[in-house]
This record gives C-alpha cells, structure tokens and sequence, in this order.
C-alpha cells in the first residue's frame, strides 16, 4: 500500500473510491485511464505541460513568507501563492492538464461544470489556448451570483450554460455536464476541476495539482532547510489540498490539515446542511461516480450544502481525502463563514494580500489553531486563489461600503 | 396477489409469439394514491412489466423529464418506508420491477433493501449507476432472496464488457438504444439494429431510451427486441396532469398494439 492506494482494486482508496457511472460512460472512462497512463511519463507530453504551466500559467508560485502574520502568531507562516497562478486560482493547473491530455487524445470538444466559476474560467483559458470548443455548465443561481466570471468565460468563446433543473447550482451543473457527456461522449472530453467523480479523475486532478506540493517541498527546504511542522489548505472537493498534501503523504512528520466549510453551523434542516463540511460531518454514500463521504438525508437523497464560498460549496468529497482522514494521515477541520470572513479581512489587512474566501478558511484555522498552539514552529498555508472574485458577495454581507 | 417472476412473464409471452412492454414511471408522482390507479391503467393498457422508480435527487442517467417526476415525488413525502408500502398495496399480477441509483439502496443497506423489496413483492432491480465492476454486494443480496439484477448494455459497451455483462445479468438486458439520457425522440437510431446484432444471450433483450410511439415500438420489435421499454413518454402524460389515467392507458395499447403487429 502507498500513497492511499491499496493497489488491489484500480481506484480505490480504501473503501472509497470506484466507478459508480451509467453503463454508457465505463469505455470513456477506460480510455482516459488508458489516455493517462500513456501519456503521464511521455516527455514530449510533459515538456509541453511544463511550458504551459510555466509561460501560461505563471509557475512556480512563491511560497512567501508572512512576516506580519508570523509575528502575530508567533510561528514562521508562509502562503503557498497560487493566487498567483493566471486567472487567479490554481484551478489552471488542472485544466490546462487535462486539456492537453484530451488533445493528445484526440478530443476536440472540453465541457465542464463551476460553482463559482473559477475552474470554468480555468477551463475556459485552457480551451481558448489549446483550441477546443468549450460549454461549461453553470447552475441558474450561480450565473447570476457570478456574472463577471460568466462573462469572462464568454469573452473567451466558451459557451456558458445556466442550469435551471434542481437546486440550480453546482451540483445541478454537475449533473447536467454528466448528461452532456452521455450524449457527445464520442468527442468530448469532461473536464472535472477537483479530485472527485470516479476513477481514474481523482488520480488525474490529484496528480496535477501536485505541482503545488513539489514546489514546496523544494521551496521550504531552500528557506528553511526542513520540513514544515503543518501544512493547512481549505476542501471543498479537496484538489488544492490534495495538490500541496500529496508529495508530503509519506514525510510522517508533517501534520496536514483540511480545513472544510462550516457554514453557519454543523447543523443539517430537513432537506439542506447549514454547511458543507463532508469530511467532519459527512457520511459513507455514493455521488457523482464515486463511493466517498457526503451530506445526505436518512434515505440517500443528496443534501444542498451551504458554504460563503461558492467554491467549498459541495455535498461531496474527495474519495482520497476520506480516505487519508478516516486512517488518520489527514486532519479534518472546518471554519465558519463568520470566522472565514474575518480571516479574508486580516490577511488583507495585515499582508496586503486579499484570499479567496475558500483560502480564507485555512487561513482562520490557522488562527484558531496558532492560538491553541497546534500547528509547530514552520507552517504552510496554501492561498488556493485571490479574492477579487469575491469582494462583491462580501460587500453584500457588510450591507455596503 | 401473488406476482410473476419476470421469467415466468417472459415465458408466457414467448409462447403466445409475443413481445413484451415495459413501462417506466416514478412512484409517488404525483402521489402514493395515484400511483396505484396509474399502474391499473398501465396493466389495462397491456403492460406485461411494470418499473417502478424509486425517486432520487441526483438522476444522472435520467433525462429532464424523470428529474422533474423525482422531484415531485420527493416533495410529496415518498421516503424508502413509504415505497415499500406502496409496492404491497398495488394489486397487480404482472412483474414490478424497481429503478433507482446506488446512493438510496447503499444508505438503506444493500442487503437490507433488497430484502424488503423481495418482501414487498418486487421480482427485480434495475441500478443505472452501478456497473458491473461495482455490483458484487447488490448482486449476492438479489441472488440470496430471489431478485432479477438488470443491467443495462449502451451502444458504447464494448465486447468484453458485453461479455461480463451477460455472466452477472439476469431477468432481461436492458439496452440502451442511443447515447444520451432517458427521454423521448422522434426516431429510432440505427445503433439499435446493430446494437441488438451485437448481444447474443439467452435472455431477453429489451430496448429502452427514447421509444414513445407505436410505430417505433414495432420498428425495435422487428429489430429484433424482445421486448420494449417506455418511460419518459408516460411520464410527460402524468406531467401534463389532464386525463392522466385515460391517456396512460391509451397510450399503452398503442404501444402494445404495435408491439403486436411487429414481426
């Protein structure tokens, strides 16, 4: 066993994981398997990916050391600052991955879903680049919550698609971009943004995202000459902390924390969670394709979930991430909006540096965790994307300037 | 009323040189109540099996149709209890079979849930998210208390997983006649033909996805299906909400009829 694979069963981590999909997609989801196994160690692939994620996307990313944030808490904190990725998140690892892996597979037809639209605007810049047509599934709501990043993707030739079935939001886009993929799946590649869905996409995200973790561990040795004491980052489906937790899986010393959306509150209604905290208060289910901790009534019907972040706002999780919790390598965590938006006014204010609300959650973890004194001497924070993106809603939630 | 094994249906039709119809719709839309008239009108228009979907919030195989008929059987209460309930109450003799996703019958338990829907006189299951690969829990328990597992072959399945397929599967194939989601269209596609050339197996062969009107159930009929399978057609009808039972059972026999008249 390495890594979180038990090796015997392709795509399983533990008991989660598998391919639960509509008999049509099992031979599309073969061929990606097949796709990426080919082409993960090609070097004319990996060169190639190499100099987009470097002239395109703007790698490697600092890891930059919070000199006021660092004083405050009287630890050595640093931000791994993929806020400074094009486009604003490190969504672009991801899609201009799989991107290209669609166009060495032939493909010439990209879909996928977004929330609050930053994995659409990555998908978008990788489809414009590489020359794909590109529809992207958006729910209702979000469109309109979102319509900068709506048009951003428009502008570049991606068509956007407002989901007006179910609760109209992500996981009503996901379903829909599901559908779209049953019907074209002869052309189409679907683009999934986090490490969720069923096998081999958790593998394939993962993998991309760890550009994020490589850069670190080399990073923190050059300024450090260590390891860090804890790694924290924010999971919504989980790719940036899966991203900067899995090449350090193995270093057993270095204590990597998750940090979830605890909304309003760890409570569930009758038909929603106030939250969208899987991992803390998830249970075992089945959603979009794979076997994984998910917010869920008594008789398996899929909770909407509730997060200030449009990004953290999902019902469901990683399969690895469960895994990695449940055997411990992984700490769960969450924040609330109320502490999430404190942490998103502090780093501004104190580093001139504005997070995403998703980053914003790792960031008031590591608040409250400094305080109790939990994290040691060095520790990372991954700034999965900037907030401009969300200065609107959270303006609207000050009632104005 | 003591109901039929789908086998005992098939042979009977087999006998009389008939295909079957199979006829979708989703329990408790728009009501538990009218669900049971709704199957009655069913029957009296010459369905020989009738699928019973038990709602669930994410349809993903399913097309807008069956979501939004998921959707109103949610809001009016029907919870995995109150399924089960029902399935008893309906007084029918032809094979019921349920359709749902995975996550409702894992959340339950798997054997717990097919045990009950043996008890509640259920003759088989069909689980559109779960392939093959995955299905070894689900396929023990239907085996252990006496359910069809049926599972569904796409025009993009190729041989090997045909072949697999045709090892676990048992009651009829479902084939899925086109890429896409349930949902009515206007023709039948070629890839039914050659998809039906394609599964040789002992088992009847039933072609769903996109069948509507007679003239298409005879046209998969003469193709060589043993049977045909009709949901979203049915379920646009109880959407639609003006003489449901009437229209339901009219368009039954239109189907059956040209079912009939094939071959």
């Amino acid at each position: 066993m390495k890594n979180g694979q038990t090796g015997k069963v392709k795509g399983k981590y533990g008991k989660y994981g598998g391919q639960y999909v509509p008999e049509v997609l099992m031979p599309a989801l073969e061929e990606l398997e097949e796709g990426y196994e080919r082409y993960k160690n090609d070097p004319e692939f990996l060169a190639e990916l190499d100099h987009y994620l470097r002239d395109f996307a703007g790698r490697e990313t600092p890891l930059y050391f919070a000199r006021n944030l660092s004083k405050k808490y009287g630890s050595k904190i640093y931000l791994k600052r993929e806020d400074l990725v094009h486009g604003g998140a490190h969504k672009l690892n991801n899609a201009i991955g799989q991107a290209l892996l669609a166009k060495y597979m032939g493909k010439t037809r990209l879909i996928a879903e977004t929330g609050a639209g930053q994995h659409g605007t990555a998908t978008a810049m990788a489809g414009a680049n590489l020359g794909f047509e590109t529809v992207v599934y958006m729910g209702a709501k979000d469109v309109k919550r979102q319509q900068m990043n709506a048009y951003r993707m428009e502008l570049m030739g991606t068509e956007v698609v407002p989901v007006e079935t179910g609760s109209k939001t992500l996981k009503d886009a996901i379903n829909e971009a599901f559908r779209d993929w049953v019907t074209n799946i002869e052309n189409t590649h679907y683009l999934i943004g986090s490490v969720v869905g069923p096998h081999p996409y958790p593998v394939i995200v993962r993998d991309f995202q760890s550009v994020i973790g490589r850069e670190v561990k080399k990073q923190i040795l050059q300024k450090e000459g260590r390891m860090p004491d804890s790694i924290i980052a924010c999971a919504g489906g989980g790719s940036n902390a899966m991203g900067i937790f899995y090449p350090f899986i193995e270093d057993k010393d270095v204590k990597l924390i998750a940090v979830e959306a605890g909304g309003k509150a760890l409570k569930c209604t009758e038909k929603a969670a106030l939250h969208s905290a899987s991992l803390c208060a998830g249970e075992e289910g089945i959603l979009h394709g794979a076997r994984t901790k998910i917010l869920q009534d008594k008789n398996g019907q899929i909770l909407e979930s509730e997060s200030v972040s449009a990004g953290l706002d999902y019902s469901g999780v990683g399969p690895e991430l469960a895994y990695l919790s449940d055997i411990g390598r992984v700490t769960a965590r969450y924040a609330t909006d109320d502490e999430a938006l404190e942490a998103f006014h502090e780093l501004s204010r104190h580093e001139g540096i504005i997070p995403a609300l998703e980053s914003s959650h790792a960031l008031a973890y590591l608040k409250k965790a400094s305080e109790a004194g939990e994290l040691g001497e060095v520790v990372v924070v991954n700034l999965s994307g900037r907030g401009d993106k969300d200065l609107e809603t959270v303006l609207s939630l000050r009632g104005g300037i | 009323m003591e109901r039929q094994k789908i086998s005992e249906k098939f042979s009977e039709l087999r006998e009389k040189k008939e295909g079957a119809l199979i006829c979708y719709v989703m329990a408790g839309d728009p009501s538990a109540e009218k669900t049971g008239e709704i199957v009655k009108a069913l029957v009296n228009g010459g369905a020989d099996i009738i699928e019973l979907g038990f709602p669930f919030s994410d349809p993903v195989a399913d097309g807008p149709t069956i979501q939004v008929a998921g959707q109103r059987s949610l809001a009016a209460g029907m919870d995995t209890q109150r399924y089960f309930e029902l399935i008893k109450t309906l007084d029918v003799g032809i094979p019921l079979v349920c359709m749902t996703y995975y996550n409702p019958v894992f959340r339950y338990g798997v054997e717990k849930f097919v045990e009950k829907a043996a008890d509640a006189g259920i003759s088989g299951l069909i689980v559109p998210d779960i392939p093959v690969e995955e299905a070894a829990d689900l396929k023990n328990s239907c085996e252990k208390h006496g359910l069809d597992l049926i599972f569904l072959i796409a025009p993009t399945t190729t041989e090997g997983r045909i072949q697999k397929i045709l090892e676990r599967g048992s009651g009829f194939l479902y084939l899925v006649s086109r890429l896409g989601v349930t949902g009515a269209r206007e023709d039948v596609s070629s890839s039914t033909r050659e998809l039906l050339s394609r599964v040789e197996t002992g088992l009847p062969k039933a072609v769903g996805f996109g069948i509507s009107t007679g003239e298409q159930a005879a046209e998969v009929r003469d193709a060589g299906a043993d049977a045909v399978i009709v949901g979203s057609a049915f379920v646009k009808i109880i959407d639609e909400g003006t003489d449901v039972n009437e229209r339901l059972e009219a368009l039954a026999k239109e189907l059956k009829s040209g079912i009939r008249r094939a071959s």
